[in-house]
């Protein structure tokens, strides 16, 4: 192959899930630029925060929003609208688990009849052949499905859902069946790392396009339960060997998304590819977020799509304004060489940890926080594993009632 | 887990017999609001330069590689082996990443 050839196709990073993307940001940053201009190019649509799985690593808030909240389907069909004309290409239909609503069919059709990329991030064990075809064919355009392990025992007590394994395996090849793409989205943690290799081996077998080796990030749920998800730095090392090897050999056959832990990366994540710059979030009662974790910071205001359009909130909305391009940058990110590469990280997690938004991400090696933080995945992931605190509502206050001082 | 046995998957090498498609689940669209062509695949956007377009384009599973290198040499008065050996390294990169489907 001419090694010279000039490249013709770049790739836009999608940092739904702050993956390394294939070109390095410096490369693509003009590109990526002009195409995240005036809009987000991807939305992240939380249809529901209803799930029967209970996986203690869940990325939605501590806090679930309940049935009775959520938009109507007239209000999502609109959003959908909206969103195309303010020029996202992708839709995310997440969750919660995205099929718990028995109007999805009513919301994929709007999605395509204007024009957008949809994409149904699914546990699966809600669906039917049946739905999932009446989904395809009014437009759905792929499907990602999780899986927790590739061991079944394992894989549902971790979702604390007996039997999701065994229907994951024939919903995937029902996807696979009805011709439309399949990825399979695995999150990674110490009481799954290992199965890494055999994770690979089961998205070939049911002919996925792709396969995402998650490594759980740790907010919300995750960070409620961090000392019995994080796994060993040696552990951590052998899969990402093992991924690096994997995606050369597999080169052609399927495609391996990898996402670090940051607790082991050496610069922080560029979270959601800087703020309020390439994706929005809709939580399922119509607030509008830059990233779905956006809620634990305290103080700032978002607006919800009931109340303004999309266009104006991701424009002018004070929650985008506030960390969006790199004005609000102090020291050591102001006059940092990586600015516009990584953004200063994660904002949610930098007030998790030092109280303001606007400090470092404590996963940047310039941070004042980096030992201090580092050294606790060091120690947690070495202690013995506590149990999972499940993902349900009311279960993150049983936790802090149970921890609380004795009273 | 395994019901019966499938032959492995292998990759696909693309060559000037090659006849390239775009996969249903693939889409080349221009994107108005932004004045460019877009490629939308699964939790991916690509943006093809104005060559890419026109290789593209031409990709329709009936053409192979080779007619596709040779519309383009007379359409762009460009020398034949540099554009065969362009569009080779194009579409190969693009079938590794699931983009087009070579058969």
């Amino acid at each position: 192959m001419n090694e010279q050839a000039p490249t013709h196709v770049t790739e836009t990073a999608m940092p739904m899930c702050a993956r390394e993307p294939d070109r390095s940001p410096e490369q693509d940053a003009e590109a990526a630029a002009a195409l995240c201009a005036r809009a987000p190019v991807g939305m992240l649509c939380e249809l529901t925060h209803r799930c029967p799985l209970q996986c203690p690593y869940c990325s939605n808030p501590l806090e679930l929003e309940r049935g009775n909240a959520e938009l109507t389907t007239a209000q999502w069909q609109d959003l959908m609208r909206q969103a195309a004309t303010l020029g996202v290409l992708q839709i995310h239909l997440s969750g919660g688990e995205p099929t718990a609503r028995k109007d999805l069919e009513d919301i994929v059709r709007v999605a395509a009849e204007v024009g957008l990329y949809s994409n149904l991030i699914t546990a699966g064990v809600m669906l039917t052949r049946d739905r999932l075809a009446k989904l395809a064919d009014l437009g759905l355009d792929h499907v990602q499905l999780s899986i927790q392990d590739v061991d079944p025992e394992n894989a549902d007590r971790i979702a604390s859902y007996k039997g999701g394994m065994a229907k994951k395996i024939e919903v995937a090849k029902w996807v696979k069946q009805l011709g439309l793409p399949l990825t399979i989205n695995a999150p990674i943690h110490r009481q799954n790392i290992r199965s890494v290799p055999r994770m690979i081996d089961f998205a070939i077998e049911m002919g996925a396009g792709r396969v995402e080796i998650a490594h759980v990030q740790y907010y919300a749920w995750a960070l409620l339960n961090r000392a019995a998800l994080m796994p060993t730095r040696e552990d951590f090392m052998t899969a990402a060997r093992y991924v690096e090897e994997a995606r050369e050999r597999l080169k052609g056959i399927i495609v391996i998304d990898a996402v670090v832990p940051d607790y082991y990366a050496k610069f922080p994540k560029p979270c959601m590819g800087g703020w309020g710059r390439g994706i929005v979030n809709i939580t399922p009662s119509g607030r509008v977020l830059p990233c779905h974790a956006a809620e634990s910071i305290t103080g700032l205001e978002f607006d919800n799509i009931k109340d303004k359009p999309l266009a104006d909130i991701w424009l002018n909305g004070a929650a985008f304004q506030k960390y969006r391009g790199t004005d609000w940058m102090k020291e050591p990110c102001r006059s940092c060489p990586r600015k516009e590469i990584d953004y200063g990280g994660c904002r949610c997690q930098a007030f998790a940890l030092t109280g303001d938004a606007a400090n470092t991400d404590p996963a940047c090696s310039l941070s004042p926080l980096h030992a201090q933080w580092g050294q606790v995945a060091e120690v947690e992931s070495h202690a013995p594993a506590p149990e999972f605190v499940y993902r349900r509502v009311g279960g993150a206050k049983a936790k802090a009632l149970a921890e609380a001082p004795g009273e | 887990m395994t019901e019966t046995l499938k032959p492995a998957p292998a990759r696909t090498i693309v060559t000037g017999d090659t006849r390239p498609e775009l996969p249903r689940h693939i889409k080349l669209r221009h994107d108005p609001g932004r004045g460019r062509w877009i490629i939308l695949a699964p939790e991916r956007v690509f943006n093809p330069d104005e060559t890419a377009v026109a290789v593209l384009k031409l990709c329709d599973g009936h053409r192979c590689v080779s007619e596709i290198a040779e519309t383009l040499s007379r359409e762009y008065q460009a020398p034949l082996d540099e554009i065969t050996s362009d569009i080779l390294t194009m579409l190969q990169d693009l079938s590794d990443k699931g983009v087009v489907k070579a058969s």
